[in-house]
């Protein structure tokens, strides 16, 4: 057995699973109290990193950076989730808003549109190529911890924590706030909610700020650790949040977190094994298979996920 | 409210709620457009498909260059593609975002029995049937895991199924991985085998034929009906005792055949088949054409996927893509604009604003007036004078030099967006000038140095558009129901 290596796949895993788990919160906040698909969740993400990146190249870029580097790193996150929070309100208002009532397939093709709006205009405006955040002159990839086994590049501690303080946040603001509170009441029942004197339309709304705003943090982390960027990287980020969301049960915010760092546990461990596995048939890039059999074995086995309960239709 | 005061007639039934709906037919408004939609409801379907069949039964007969035939087939299997999808979306109200996987897999599959590589070359009848049934078998396999659950789930194992096929293609050994197959055999028919273009031209105009009446039957039938129960109110419909979950994995499986049969036609045409050909670019294409022509219905979503295709076309090109941005600008305006006057009022005001303020740029900072355009029309040649086309805000590659033409972008999107929440028709008649000027400014500075991703742009803005203010599509008619 290959310590070293298995370690750094559970390094590796938790990094993107801590990704994965952001995305999966605001698709599942926003699915829970609209019963809405946002397919263009992913391409918020995506807009959060180029907005990291702008900020990165205005405050000086990677290698002279004109401030200190954990605050350019805390004005990256920031910039882009105030950004793609009112990004995903603009997204609400005018896409989704007024097709409430409308046919259920109806929001889901304006999603569409929205998702392939954004990626072309991002390519519109920046072209195709790859861009980088440069992060290993930023932090030294030697700056970490370094126990036995374990060797893990600060940036990465940083990405995991801020995860999961954005989580922990996101669970106080759920639980023990006013508004969190009429965000579960509208996620049960929207129109005994609003019979109660909650302003509905307000409560979407700043779900899908706060949704969004996690994206677009969760852009910047994924620029700060893996790197590149480009107009279509919202696509596979998009996918495996849902995915991440649908395995933890969507709709469930625990559901979203463990999802999250599951499905990143598993990318990470396929991308490590599989080649071992199969005796090297198939390359990492099959590890997009094992997730998928993961997710057709939830939806066959627990199709509530995790930490969902089943569903029952109303009349 | 049960209750009406203002109707007194007391011989006559109260409007409720439910009669009101149930009588929208009663109230639609008298005028030309009802009674050609009336005529046009009574014409038999054969009139109607000939209708369609022979303007591109004789395109082959007008057209002599090679590139308009090439976009002649393009189109035929796009609209192929466009009824298979309307199956799904249209009828039953699924999202498949996995469709053009299957269309990939038809391509593939006929890769698979007629080519060097594979070393076989099926005829053509038995081919094109097998692929379809097999395609068709995969379409259900891959629904079936989400049978339990409703639409939504589907969307996202399609989507994921698209992402997986996608990785197989291109990392597989036996695909070839992205250089793709490239050494296909053309279609042969009981030894006759298809070479030139006119004939791919026929072969799918037949294909077409074939599809669309048994797409019309099968609408009809009881499984339609079914099929559009499902889609207005699922509950009910179970409750009619109506097999729900085997009525969806069926729609799914007969729009996936669909798809294979043009994965099939498609792949002899063009001679070889690549991964980037089946992605998610060509998927919100195909959903464009079902809902601009309006899903559900079969004239409808062909005639949306021949504009589409048609304008795919024409933007592609910066030499002629100005006269269709413009034009579809104006029409637009003429048609959406009460009263009549308006529009014409809004487009002499774009102009005289247009010219006062390249006038005023001229005289402060000539540099904003001394870029040129990227188009080559006349229309461009004219606006030149017009718009303000500030030097050096494209680079050479296309994209933008610096904040500017960005910021003007986002600016454009953003009073687009706040023009629609204008409630005042006078405030939203004034504010109009300067947004289409802005518009032209863009079009003209950054959309038309890179139409190849503009006209997806466009795409995406109308699809959002047409969901918001037409949900029913061109043809579609509107949906009345009970809130």
């Amino acid at each position: 057995m290959d310590w070293d290596k298995l370690v750094q796949l559970i390094v590796n895993g938790l990094t993107l699973g801590s990704v994965y788990a952001l995305v999966a919160l605001g698709f599942s906040m926003v699915y829970g109290i609209l019963k809405l698909l946002n397919l263009a969740h992913g391409d918020v993400l995506m807009v959060g990193a180029f907005i990291g990146w702008g900020v990165l190249g205005w405050l000086g870029g990677a290698q002279d950076p004109s401030v200190a580097v954990w605050l350019l790193i805390v004005l990256m996150v920031l910039v882009a989730m105030v950004g793609c929070g009112f990004l995903g309100v603009a997204i609400e208002r005018f896409a989704y808003r007024p097709l409430r009532r409308a046919p259920r397939i109806a929001p889901l093709i304006s999603a569409l549109g929205v998702s392939f709006f954004i990626q072309n205009s991002v390519l519109l405006l920046f072209g195709a190529n790859f861009r980088s955040y440069e992060a290993i002159d930023l932090v030294d990839v030697e700056v970490g911890i370094h126990w036995g086994p374990l060797n893990v590049w600060i940036l990465r501690v940083v990405v995991f924590a801020s995860a999961a303080a954005m989580m922990i946040g996101l669970w106080i603001l759920v639980t023990r706030t006013k508004l969190g509170k009429a965000m579960r009441a509208t996620a049960f029942d929207r129109e005994a909610a609003a019979m109660m004197g909650i302003d509905v339309d307000r409560v979407i709304v700043k779900t899908f700020f706060i949704g969004s705003a996690l994206a677009g943090a969760a852009g910047v982390l994924v620029g700060l650790v893996f790197g590149q960027i480009n107009h279509f990287m919202g696509f596979n980020y998009g996918l495996k949040g849902f995915t991440a969301a649908v395995v933890g049960g969507i709709g469930s915010i625990p559901g979203a977190m463990f999802g999250g760092l599951f499905i990143g546990l598993a990318e990470a461990f396929s991308v490590g094994y599989i080649e071992d596995f199969t005796r090297g048939r198939l390359g990492s890039a099959f590890s997009d298979l094992v997730v998928f059999l993961i997710l057709v074995l939830f939806m066959l086995l627990r199709p509530q996920g995790i930490f969902g309960k089943p569903d029952v239709k109303k009349v | 409210m049960s209750e009406t005061p203002e109707t007194p007639e007391p011989q006559q039934p109260r409007i409720g709620v439910d009669e009101w709906v149930a009588s929208a037919e009663e109230r639609r408004r008298q005028g030309l457009g009802t009674r050609i939609e009336d005529a046009f409801g009574r014409t038999p379907p054969v009139v109607k498909l000939l209708a369609l069949v022979i303007p591109f039964a004789v395109y082959p007969l007008f057209v002599d260059s090679e590139y308009l035939m090439q976009v002649g087939i393009d189109t035929l299997i796009f609209v192929l593609l466009a009824l298979g999808l309307n199956v799904a979306v249209g009828w039953v109200g699924l999202l498949d975002l996995g469709f053009v996987a299957f269309f990939g897999l038809g391509a593939y599959l006929y890769a698979a029995v007629a080519s060097e590589y594979a070393g076989r070359h099926w005829e053509a009848q038995f081919a094109i049937p097998l692929i379809a049934i097999a395609v068709a078998a995969v379409g259900f396999v891959v629904g079936l895991p989400s049978r339990r659950l409703v639409g939504d789930y589907l969307a996202i194992v399609t989507l994921f199924f698209l992402q997986l096929w996608l990785v197989i293609l291109v990392n597989a050994s036996f695909t070839r991985g992205p250089n793709g197959i490239s050494d296909i055999y053309p279609l042969e028919f009981f030894g006759r085998q298809v070479t030139s273009l006119d004939g791919y031209f026929y072969v799918a105009l037949i294909a077409f034929v074939l599809i669309i009446s048994f797409l019309y039957l099968l609408n009809q039938s009881r499984t339609g009906r079914a099929w559009r129960a499902v889609r207005e109110d699922e509950l009910a419909s179970e409750l009619m005792t109506m097999p729900v979950n085997r009525l969806k994995l069926l729609a799914f499986a007969v729009g996936a055949g669909v798809a294979g049969i043009a994965g099939a036609i498609f792949a002899p045409v063009q001679g070889a088949v690549f991964p980037a050909s089946f992605d998610l670019v060509l998927l919100i294409t195909v959903y464009a054409m079902v809902v601009l022509g309006g899903a559900g219905n079969l004239l409808g979503v062909t005639v949306g996927a021949v504009l589409i295709n048609a304008s795919l076309e024409a933007l592609r090109d910066a030499n002629n893509a100005s006269w269709l941005f413009f034009s579809v600008i104006v029409i637009a305006l003429l048609m959406l604009v009460r009263p009549r006057w308006l529009p014409v009022a809004i487009l002499a005001g774009t102009v005289a604003f247009g010219l006062v303020v390249h006038e005023v740029a001229e005289q402060l900072r000539p540099s904003l007036v001394e870029g040129a355009t990227f188009g080559g029309t006349r229309i461009d040649e004219l606006a030149e004078q017009w718009v303000l086309l500030p030097e050096g805000a494209i680079g050479p590659d296309g994209l933008p030099a610096g904040a500017l033409a960005r910021l003007a972008y986002l600016g454009l999107v953003a009073a687009v967006l706040g023009l629609t929440l204008v409630r005042s028709r006078l405030w939203r008649s004034i504010g109009v000038v300067p947004v289409l000027y802005l518009a032209a400014c863009v079009w003209e500075n950054l959309l038309l140095a890179q139409p190849a991703v503009a006209r997806f742009v466009l795409i995406g803005a109308m699809l959002v558009a047409l969901m918001a203010y037409r949900p029913q599509g061109l043809f579609g008619r509107q949906r009345v129901e009970i809130v």
